[in-house]
């Protein structure tokens, strides 16, 4: 019995900090928005120009001049702030965003992270991905554990890289890993989920990685 | 001086050439120049390389241009659900060159602002770097990328004075205040046309200076791409319903 897609954005809402100012991808990431425990002031930024964003608009009342990242419509809250596409992406670059929550095709034990091109198929670009994974602070990629029988957590990622040596975090279905980039000191499997086992993980992972003392 | 002219293709008249340079605003559907891009269209003008976010759906923005064949090549940074675009990129009649969107951003921003390179993180020891100079600067590794200037801007804003000041709304700015400032010639649409004067000077996004000419579109049409809500009853924040 692994994580749901939304226990999965559950346990990555326990990333939040008061305060903190977020951006979340498409697919689960968004639905991180679901959790942001009650009394905790963060902002979500979507890097199409807007700082603070509030839940889909009421039928009849949508703007086509206000959606998110993902094209989606949206609304405006009281700490809404608008700007350009370069403002959005010098606020990412330049490290002014506190977290990225992503998705992810491939994870490899030192950070890289595969995210945006499988060769041979029809590619549809990485959006703003690259840029996020190189600029904010830290990087929390939720993905499936594996594609199928295919494992997702590797040695090395063998698709084209979105970025190397940039996630912090990889929560899946079975488990959490920490990954400390900077310091070389690897991958960390820090949690599990309900029902997921050691043996179910070692079998379904590639990459290397310690157990904590705490699992 | 006057820049305001009486439609799209008068503003245009004169600036389009085959195998130009043309940057297009917008983010998705919102926010971009399509009384330009149609004008375009009806100019039959070809061989264009188009900077552009997203090259729009079937039908739709610059879906419109592809459809007609006028595109060559696209820098963009995602283009999405197009199935016109796919299929001509497959049969090779279609170029692509994929920047990282805030590395798209920044070019032409450096561009308008007259940096020709700079050195960023994104896309350090990735597949955009190739062929590209590397420095490590305190320790980090970084990319060159170019500064982009082009020969025609086509921008989208939400209010204009005659002077081609320009207030922009909402999402709707996204990159067309780089835009602007980054070619030889640009020309914007807007839903407001107004007098010197009647706006905030302190509220202009672009100033003047940058806009060569301007066409009203009081009736702009605007799409949603992705109409997202959620019903009356209280809902927590993002938990509306896709329909």
């Amino acid at each position: 019995m692994a994580w749901t897609r939304d226990q999965m954005a559950e346990r990555a809402a326990k990333e939040l900090r008061d305060g903190f100012y977020v951006n979340l991808g498409i697919g689960i990431p968004t639905l991180v928005s679901n959790y942001i425990p009650a009394g905790m002031s963060v902002q979500l930024q979507s890097e199409n120009g807007m700082l603070g964003f509030g839940p889909f608009p009421y039928e009849g009342e949508e703007d086509p001049d206000l959606i998110n990242a993902g094209k989606q419509t949206v609304t405006e809250i009281p700490t809404t702030s608008y700007f350009s596409s370069a403002d959005s992406f010098a606020m990412i670059r330049g490290g002014h965003i506190d977290l990225s929550i992503l998705g992810a095709m491939q994870v490899a034990e030192n950070g890289d992270l595969a995210n945006w091109m499988i060769p041979g198929k029809m590619v549809k670009g990485m959006g703003g991905a690259m840029d996020l994974v190189a600029g904010v602070k830290k990087v929390v990629v939720v993905m499936e554990h594996s594609a199928k029988a295919e494992p997702k957590l590797l040695k090395r990622c063998n698709l084209p890289l979105t970025g190397a040596g940039v996630v912090d975090m990889v929560i899946t279905d079975l488990g959490v890993f920490t990954i400390d980039k900077k310091g070389g000191g690897g991958m960390t499997l820090i949690e599990l989920a309900p029902g997921s086992t050691l043996d179910e993980i070692r079998s379904k992972t590639e990459a290397d990685y310690a157990v904590a003392n705490t699992v | 001086m006057n820049k305001v002219y009486p439609d799209a293709q008068a503003a245009l008249a004169g600036l389009l050439r085959d195998g130009m340079l043309v940057m297009a605003g917008g983010f998705g559907l919102c926010g971009i120049p399509e009384a330009l891009i149609l004008a375009i269209r009806e100019s039959g003008v070809k061989n264009l390389t188009v900077v552009s976010n997203n090259a729009g759906i079937d039908g739709v923005g610059l879906g419109l241009l592809l459809d007609t064949r006028q595109i060559k090549k696209m820098i963009s940074s995602y283009v999405g659900e197009n199935k016109t675009f796919a299929q001509q990129y497959l049969a090779g009649e279609l170029e692509i060159e994929f920047n990282p969107q805030g590395t798209l951003a920044e070019r032409i921003r450096a561009g308008g602002a007259g940096i020709p390179a700079f050195f960023t993180r994104t896309g350090a020891g990735t597949l955009i770097a190739e062929g590209k100079e590397e420095r490590e600067i305190d320790g980090a590794r970084y990319v060159l990328e170019r500064g982009i200037v082009a020969d025609l801007s086509i921008v989208h804003a939400w209010m204009g004075d005659t002077e081609g000041n320009l207030v922009y709304r909402k999402t709707a700015r996204n990159f067309n205040p780089m835009m602007a400032t980054a070619s030889k010639a640009t020309v914007a649409e807007v839903e407001h046309l107004v007098q010197p004067g009647d706006l905030n000077p302190d509220h202009i996004i672009t100033p003047g200076i940058y806009v060569k000419r301007l066409v009203h579109v009081p009736n702009a049409v605007k799409h949603i791409e992705q109409r997202t809500v959620r019903k009356r009853t209280a809902a927590p924040a993002g938990t509306g319903e896709e329909i």
